[in-house]
């Protein structure tokens, strides 16, 4: 579907993305992991061909990019990260005047619009403007724009920022049943929760390389303990001097709490017991404590 | 800059269609946005023309009302096409991200450099058009070779939407396009014959609006509104069709430097 072989580009003197390898196979969901400025949009646009590597090799659905990306892009769908609907123009003309762009005849897309506005849950705007829409339908619309040309391959770049519990809910049902539909689809995010719900292999980035692969309970089984521990409270401190170093394989403090990551938990839970000047919470780890032991606890922006 | 970016234009015939966005906007507010085109060249025609002009004597043989009609015609069109390439176009590519939403289609950035340059080209056809059918309707000229103002127009149209886009893929944000407006637009307006004949001019001046699109646009439309044909008609069409090419090239490739980062 994609391959990139030590792809590299650099802007102005900085390089951006620094010599990655990626490779999605039909059907699967794709999550690229990175904090803000790690690379992944560039990424992205690399296999679109929309900007040109410096060195490395990009197939986009068995052509040669860029070189023969205007044709490769005729079978994939875009979700850019923030929305580029047509403020000029109805929801159904937005379907419309994009379908046009990839060739398709009048009747073709039209026949197309209302499918695609019942999977956009927006049967009932068909004629509404894009500035009466809230964010989330945007994001629906922008969805649905994707899908005008029935693509085989999907990029999302953070689908779901910005957007209300519900509202990204909704997403990840339609991203599920585009899955079931055996469309492949690659998406960017920083929401662990996100990749981890929906995709099936997961590469976390950071400062334009790629630092880890594999499908989420790997990436957990790999990389961290399994057991997590956030030690909280005026006792916090103390308790993490005295017990941390001792009961965890590794204790990190972040403002006022502890977290400790642990294979033997008991031990742990003993010396937490009781404690009245403590709180904790006690949990299995997950894919945010990878991310956070793969790329630090620093702000990135 | 890199050499990728000097590439010749590589267009397909999908450029059409976002040609077509552009007028399927613009057909939604076609009246307000013709009437607002149209109530300015045609107040200053009008007023000058016959206000200033009753004062005057006649101009190289003609009533300064036709003078000017035939500087308007020129004018009109001129500015059709650099409000359209600077204002909207920037509007398009740099605040709605329009042109970012068509790049993930199998379009690439020529296709939309050259449709939004014959779009400029296609405002000014209909602006300069109306000037020319009030000329007929004022009287101010009767020749049928009027009727080869149309193409004409088309040039003007291709020539300045051209240059608006040079100055929208370099602009930072709206106000960069003053400097254009003070730099290039008003001086043009002033050197080039619209309203007085550039011959009134210093020598110096002559020579700067020698070289001047609008100066060779309206040495065409002048003689046409007064039924002659021009002289050197191929010379002026060239030096038009010069700036058209030599602008959408150089927009083109200052799009690819500014979009391809």
């Amino acid at each position: 579907m994609l391959s990139l072989r030590n792809v590299r580009k650099s802007y102005g003197g900085s390089e951006v993305v620094r010599g990655i390898d990626l490779e999605l196979t039909g059907g699967e969901c794709f999550g690229l992991l990175g904090p803000n400025g790690a690379g992944k949009t560039t990424t992205l646009r690399l296999a679109l061909g929309l900007t040109d590597p410096d060195a490395g090799e990009i197939h986009l659905l068995g052509r040669p990019v860029p070189r023969n990306a205007r044709e490769a892009r005729l079978r994939v769908g875009v979700v850019p990260q923030s929305d580029n609907l047509d403020p000029d123009f109805t929801v159904f003309e937005n379907l419309l005047v994009y379908g046009r762009y990839f060739g398709l005849n009048d009747r073709d897309i039209s026949t197309r619009i209302p499918q695609l506005l019942e999977f956009a849950g927006l049967e009932a705007r068909a004629g509404a403007r894009i500035q009466t829409l809230s964010g989330g339908m945007k994001r629906r619309l922008s969805l649905a724009r994707a899908l005008v040309n029935d693509p085989d391959l999907i990029f999302l770049d953070e689908p779901t920022t910005g957007l209300d519990p519900q509202a990204r809910h909704l997403i990840w049902d339609r991203l599920k049943r585009l899955l079931a539909r055996g469309k492949t689809i690659l998406l960017t995010t920083h929401f662990m929760d996100e990749a981890e719900r929906l995709c099936h292999r997961l590469a976390v980035m950071d400062h334009g390389r790629l630092i880890a692969q594999g499908s989420p309970p790997e990436l957990i089984e790999r990389y961290i303990e399994p057991q997590v521990f956030e030690v909280y409270g005026d006792g916090a401190d103390a308790w993490g001097r005295e017990h941390g170093g001792a009961l965890c394989e590794r204790c990190e403090q972040t403002g006022e709490t502890v977290f400790c990551y642990t294979r033997d938990g008991e031990r742990v839970l003993a010396t937490l017991d009781g404690r009245q000047d403590l709180r904790y919470l006690h949990r299995r780890a997950n894919l945010e404590d990878v991310f956070l032991k793969l790329t630090g606890r620093d702000l990135r922006d | 800059m890199r050499a990728k970016h000097f590439a010749p234009p590589r267009v397909s015939v999908r450029f059409f269609q976002v040609w077509r966005r552009n007028f399927l906007v613009w057909r939604k507010l076609a009246i307000p946005s013709m009437l607002g085109n149209l109530a300015d060249p045609t107040l200053y025609m009008l007023g000058l023309g016959y206000g200033l002009g009753s004062l005057l004597p006649q101009v190289n043989g003609t009533p300064y009302i036709t003078f000017l009609a035939a500087g308007t015609v020129c004018y009109s069109t001129m500015n059709s096409a650099t409000f359209e390439a600077l204002y909207s176009a920037f509007s398009r590519m740099h605040v709605q991200k329009t042109w970012d939403a068509i790049l993930n289609t199998p379009m690439n950035l020529d296709d939309i450099v050259l449709a939004e340059s014959l779009w400029a080209a296609s405002k000014s056809v209909l602006s300069g058009t109306a000037i020319l059918v009030i000329i007929w309707v004022l009287g101010l000229s009767h020749s049928p070779l009027t009727l080869w103002i149309i193409p004409l127009t088309i040039l003007i149209g291709l020539a300045f939407g051209s240059l608006g886009l040079i100055m929208t893929a370099l602009a930072p944000s709206y106000d960069f396009f003053l400097y254009y407006f003070t730099l290039v637009v008003t001086p043009m307006v002033l050197l080039c014959g619209v309203f007085f004949p550039v011959t009134q001019l210093p020598p110096l001046l002559q020579q700067v609006s020698a070289v001047l699109p609008l100066t060779h646009a309206i040495e065409l439309s002048r003689p046409l509104v007064n039924g002659r044909v021009p002289d050197g008609a191929w010379w002026h069409a060239l030096v038009l069709a010069a700036y058209a090419a030599v602008g959408f090239y150089l927009a083109l490739v200052l799009a690819r430097r500014r979009l391809s980062t």
